[in-house]
């Protein structure tokens, strides 16, 4: 966000005055997307309740568990310490829109199958934005580093060795399509 | 969450203007910036924090985020993320305990969204403070008392307490500031003006709601270094419950000076332990002047935990403090670079 994007309602003048409502633009995979909401909505929130999108979990609402694991400007964060008026300007990928093209397959998620890297599932579309942001930022070069690098994302199903598997399978493949 | 309002900044002098209000002290005042958010909005969903205003600083991120190292010193803008300095090649480089201590700390989704002016002044985990239905603690409620003293303390500090607050100060990247001797620039209504590292935290004493000696409204806006050719010795050594993805139950940041064995100069941060981020000069007078082998290090570790004080469930932590910090020492004797 730069101060090219300036908010759209001004805040109170008066402390104790809280009540404001925001008219928000957010660039949700790829499309423009309105959200008029009160400035307490998490980017989390906005994606789920507000735009639809319920790929993106809430395991904890805290930041301690991954599962709303989203890309902000191509870096990986938890939407559920975002604010979503923080994300305003902001190029926003959700797990819906990690596929080229709807029917296709990420091979991040094409890898998650083929290895059964899930049981529930609860966890997963926050691993997999995770798994891609750890193959881009060149964290996943050997099985341990894949371990450390993907630690904020919890799976109490414990798919926790598939879930390796599936990134080392991903990596070359996103390699080779991002040549 | 309590209702607030929202307003963006576009210039440091704009962010002090929003943020001038009085209060006790910077962290419980009812404006507050957002930088990365992971220590604010979690404390505003538990009710901890209750800002009535959110200053959202974000917008200075074009001129408050550089990571420069110039003729050997650095500079770290308040707004840098933890990941893109724990990742900086010089950093990594030329001050290992920086780039380690931001490396092993959080979660690559939380690197990658806190900023090093957050970071420093996040709050304690103590559950009593993070859980509002404990009527006891004296840092949410002052004059309250602290439930801490005489229950699950296992995880609470062994120094710098007081009878009011045992609360441990939960970051790693702190000890790294204060084994380089950082200095911190503030601007605030007042005008601009820069302090050790080691100034910006004060112990609870009678007073444990006031962290840090920060003004309500100023804001952080760079660390700096004064660089050294021997802070490649440096490094940062964190013990956890659990392999990754936790905060330290014993740390400590250990720069080192060794020339021909002969320790010229140190200096040593300890984690986990202490109620603020804590340098030990005990353990640096042990060592400074003398040779470093195994039988000083452990000189220097009782030094500095001489005045270690434990409540209970935490009485393990002095020793275990002591082996962190010898280990730390003897790892940085060995470095080679
Ligand atoms: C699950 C979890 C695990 C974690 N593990 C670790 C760990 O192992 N080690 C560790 O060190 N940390 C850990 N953290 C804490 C994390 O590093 C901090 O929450 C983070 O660094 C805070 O930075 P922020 O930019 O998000 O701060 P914010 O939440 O935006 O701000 C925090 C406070 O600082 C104020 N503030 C922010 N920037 C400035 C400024 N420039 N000037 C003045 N005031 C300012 C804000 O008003 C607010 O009061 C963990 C956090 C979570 C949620
Ligand atoms: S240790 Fe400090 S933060 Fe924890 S309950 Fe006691 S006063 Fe509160
Ligand atoms: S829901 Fe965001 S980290 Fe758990
Ligand atoms: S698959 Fe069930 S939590 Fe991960």
């Amino acid at each position: 966000m730069d101060a090219s994007s300036p908010l759209k309602s001004s805040p109170p003048e008066n402390l104790r005055d809280r009540c404001q409502t925001l008219d928000l633009v957010l660039q949700v995979n790829g499309r423009s997307r309105r959200v008029v909401a009160d400035p307490r909505v998490t980017l989390l929130d906005a994606l789920r309740e507000n735009l639809g999108l319920t790929g993106s979990k809430k395991g904890c609402d805290h930041g301690q568990c991954g599962a709303c694991t989203v890309h902000v400007d191509g870096r990986r964060v938890l939407s559920c310490l975002t604010f979503a008026a923080a994300a305003e300007g902001k190029h926003i990928t959700t797990i819906e829109g990690l596929a080229p093209q709807e029917g296709d397959l990420h091979p991040m998620q094409q890898a998650f199958m083929d290895h059964d890297a899930f049981q529930c599932g609860y966890c997963t579309p926050g691993q997999i934005m995770s798994a891609v942001a750890c193959v881009t930022e060149g964290h996943a070069e050997t099985d341990a580093d894949i371990r450390e690098y993907m630690s904020g994302n919890l799976c109490r199903c414990a798919a926790y060795p598939n879930i390796v598997d599936a990134i080392k399978q991903a990596k070359p493949l996103m390699r080779e399509r991002d040549a | 969450m309590r209702p607030f309002s929202y307003q963006r900044v576009d210039s440091v002098s704009a962010a002090v203007q929003a943020g001038r209000i009085d209060a006790n002290g910077h962290l419980d005042a009812p404006v507050q910036f957002l930088a990365g958010g992971t220590t604010l909005l979690d404390l505003m969903k538990l009710d901890v924090m209750r800002p009535q205003r959110i200053v959202d600083i974000n917008p200075l991120e074009t001129s408050l985020s550089d990571i420069a190292v110039e003729s050997g010193d650095v500079r770290l803008g308040a707004l840098a993320r933890m990941s893109d300095v724990a990742d900086h090649p010089a950093i990594r480089k030329d001050f290992p305990v920086i780039a380690q201590s931001l490396k092993l700390a959080a979660s690559a989704q939380l690197r990658n969204m806190a900023s090093l002016g957050g970071n420093v002044l996040q709050r304690t985990r103590c559950t009593y403070f993070r859980d509002v239905s404990w009527a006891s603690c004296n840092k949410r409620i002052p004059g309250s008392g602290c439930a801490a003293l005489e229950g699950v303390n296992r995880k609470h500090a062994v120094l710098g307490t007081s009878e009011n607050c045992i609360a441990t100060y939960p970051g790693d990247f702190a000890q790294a500031l204060l084994a380089l001797d950082a200095t911190v620039d503030i601007a605030g209504v007042q005008g601009d003006r820069t302090i050790a590292f080691r100034d910006l935290h004060v112990k609870p004493g009678e007073t444990p709601h006031v962290e840090t000696t920060l003004l309500p409204g100023e804001i952080i806006t760079a660390f700096r270094i004064a660089g050294e050719p021997w802070m490649k010795r440096s490094l940062y050594l964190k013990i956890r419950d659990r392999e990754s993805y936790e905060f330290a139950i014993a740390s400590a940041a250990v720069a080192l000076d060794l020339q021909d064995g002969i320790v010229r100069q140190v200096r040593i941060a300890i984690g986990g332990m202490a109620t603020v981020p804590w340098r030990s000069e005990e353990a640096e007078a042990v060592l400074t002047g003398k040779p470093l082998d195994e039988e000083r290090a452990r000189q220097a570790a009782q030094a500095a935990f001489a005045a270690a004080r434990g409540r209970g469930e935490n009485a393990f932590k002095p020793e275990l403090g002591r082996e962190t910090l010898v280990r730390a020492l003897l790892e940085a004797a060995t470095l080679e670079f």
